[in-house]
């Protein structure tokens, strides 16, 4: 399996995006903004078919567009009963015009298959090293602003007292998250980003109290379920993503399980 | 050095006064309850001395420092209670929303021990093994406490704290402030919107109404004349068997349910006035 290239490098890659969506999937998680995330995925397809109209990699227009939303989401704001409505309608919007963009450049059909499902298993040696360079620097900033972003996502007002500014923190924590769901939508397309994002997240959740320890868990399960849909994929012949998607439902279902037992 | 000193203060929230030319001083070992229907003040009173809020006029000294925000000197305990993260530990969540400096993760040995010397303080460290999910108001409000506790503050500043619990479990609260406040020999500043409570434990009682406070020894500050003055209209102030009830006309100012709790509409003298 491991003889091929392409196999190798869809491991590579699926091992960098799941240490990154996993990690910044549990804060996710645990601000409740697992909505925002799946909305990010879909400005990202306008952001990915918008970059291929203009004849550039679909990959920066999905980074920029997504990094773009989740700016505008932060600045907007926690009023919580609004901002799901609000971001619905910019979500529908989005995948309209993505589709739109579509229209215009009707030259692959593939390519649009490939940003709403994922292509794992074309990764380039680029593309394997933009992944790494950016999913690198995603996870800096995210340990770099951990400790105010738990303290403002666990007690907002407290934290503000010591100093924090929740707003400055949520931006700048949905802009590392739109990374980590412009990279997981190469993996396994927009509209799965779940399956990497909150699935192992939440999972996670379920199996420890712990914030360290939860954090590495997600990690470890998202790349865990990657490595097990490329390697199912591999045997089965059925889509990569499938499998993903299978192994986060299945990891999710049995984690209640398994928390269930132990009494957590 | 007083732990807070008001000189002049004037608060507003928008165009709604909440506080006007208001002067009191509270000392730096002193337990004071603060009182007043919903609406009067209390939260602001606290935001305002955290540096949350600039006051429209006059100074605010804190410690003997113009009042600023991110004081490591004050502890805080909200009054929102937010439902996240209850699946984490009680230790992950105290030491997780204490500490807010930007930078690595990681927790030293320094930090480790000044969670567990908060927990301890409180009496709650066999409680933070467990999950917040699993335990019961009174219990999470013992590592809230331990929270504000972190970084060893020289004023407490807590926010209803009493909200939502039973009458035995808000003794204990109360007694659990006591007790830390006269080990650490700091002073409290303690929201409540019932005084009973708090009657035995308190040094001095801060009442908030209409615009204006009133600071003294609960036998002198919550009497019919001085609530009736600060109110604009008359009060009557009933005690049963050890217990204080604050009655306009025939209300139970302290138990009637706010009609605008918090809305922050209008002038606070005027939703005074339409409520009585």
């Amino acid at each position: 399996m491991l003889a091929y290239d392409f196999m190798r490098h869809a491991f590579l890659a699926a091992t960098i995006v799941g240490v990154l969506a996993g990690a910044v999937g549990w804060f996710l998680v645990l601000r409740g903004q697992t909505f925002a995330g799946h909305a990010l995925g879909h400005v990202g397809f306008t952001g990915a078919t918008g970059a291929v109209l203009i004849g550039i990699a679909p990959l920066w227009g999905l980074v920029g567009i997504t990094m773009l939303g989740g700016i505008a989401m932060g600045l907007l704001g926690e009023r919580a009963g609004e901002r799901d409505v609000a971001i619905g309608v910019v979500l529908a919007f989005a995948l309209g015009l993505g589709l739109l963009f579509l229209h215009f450049y009707t030259a692959y059909a593939s390519e649009a298959m490939a940003l709403l499902f994922g292509n794992v298993l074309g990764v380039s040696a680029w593309m394997l090293r933009v992944l790494a360079g950016l999913g690198l620097a995603a996870l800096a900033a995210l340990a770099l602003i951990a400790r105010p972003l738990l303290a403002a996502s666990l007690q907002p007002e407290l934290a503000e007292a010591r100093g924090v500014d929740p707003r400055l923190v949520g931006v700048l924590f949905l802009a590392i998250a739109a990374v980590a769901i412009a990279e997981s939508a190469e993996i396994v397309g927009v509209l799965l980003v779940f399956a990497l994002l909150v699935g192992p997240a939440a999972a996670a959740q379920r199996l420890t109290p712990r914030i360290g320890a939860g954090v590495a868990l997600a990690a470890a399960l998202a790349v865990a379920e990657s490595w097990g849909g490329l390697a199912a994929a591999y045997y089965t012949d059925w889509p990569v993503t499938f499998w993903i998607a299978a192994f986060s439902a299945v990891g999710y279902l049995a984690a209640g399980l398994v928390g269930r037992t132990a009494g957590l | 050095m007083s732990a807070v000193c008001f000189d002049r203060v004037r608060l507003a929230l928008g165009t709604r006064t909440v506080l006007d030319d208001v002067s009191f001083a509270i000392a730096d070992t002193e337990f004071v309850g603060v009182l007043g229907p919903n609406g009067a003040g209390k939260t602001t009173i606290m935001r305002a001395i955290l540096g949350l809020l600039a006051p429209r006029a006059g100074h605010i000294a804190v410690l003997g420092q113009p009042a600023r925000r991110g004081n490591p000197a004050l502890g805080y305990m909200p009054q929102a209670r937010r439902e996240r993260g209850l699946h984490l530990r009680g230790w992950d969540f105290v030491a997780a929303a204490g500490t807010a400096a930007w930078g690595l993760p990681w927790r030293g040995k320094a930090e480790r021990a000044a969670v567990d010397r908060a927990l301890d303080l409180v009496d709650a460290t066999a409680l933070a093994r467990r999950p917040l999910a699993a335990l019961s108001g009174g219990e999470r409000q013992r590592l809230l406490l331990a929270q504000a506790l972190l970084g060893e503050p020289k004023l407490l500043l807590l926010d209803e704290p009493l909200i939502s619990l039973d009458p035995h479990r808000q003794a204990e609260v109360v007694a659990l402030v006591r007790d830390v406040q006269r080990r650490l020999g700091i002073a409290v500043l303690f929201s409540a919107h019932e005084v009973n409570p708090l009657l035995g434990a308190m040094d001095r009682v801060l009442y908030l109404g209409a615009g204006q406070v009133a600071l003294g020894p609960v036998a002198e500050v919550i009497t019919g004349p001085v609530l009736s003055r600060l109110y604009d209209t008359p009060i009557e102030v009933l005690e049963l068997r050890g217990r204080l009830f604050v009655m306009s006309g025939t209300q139970d100012m302290e138990r009637t349910p706010h009609p605008h709790a918090q809305g922050g509409h209008g002038n606070g003298r005027e939703v005074q006035h339409a409520r009585l």
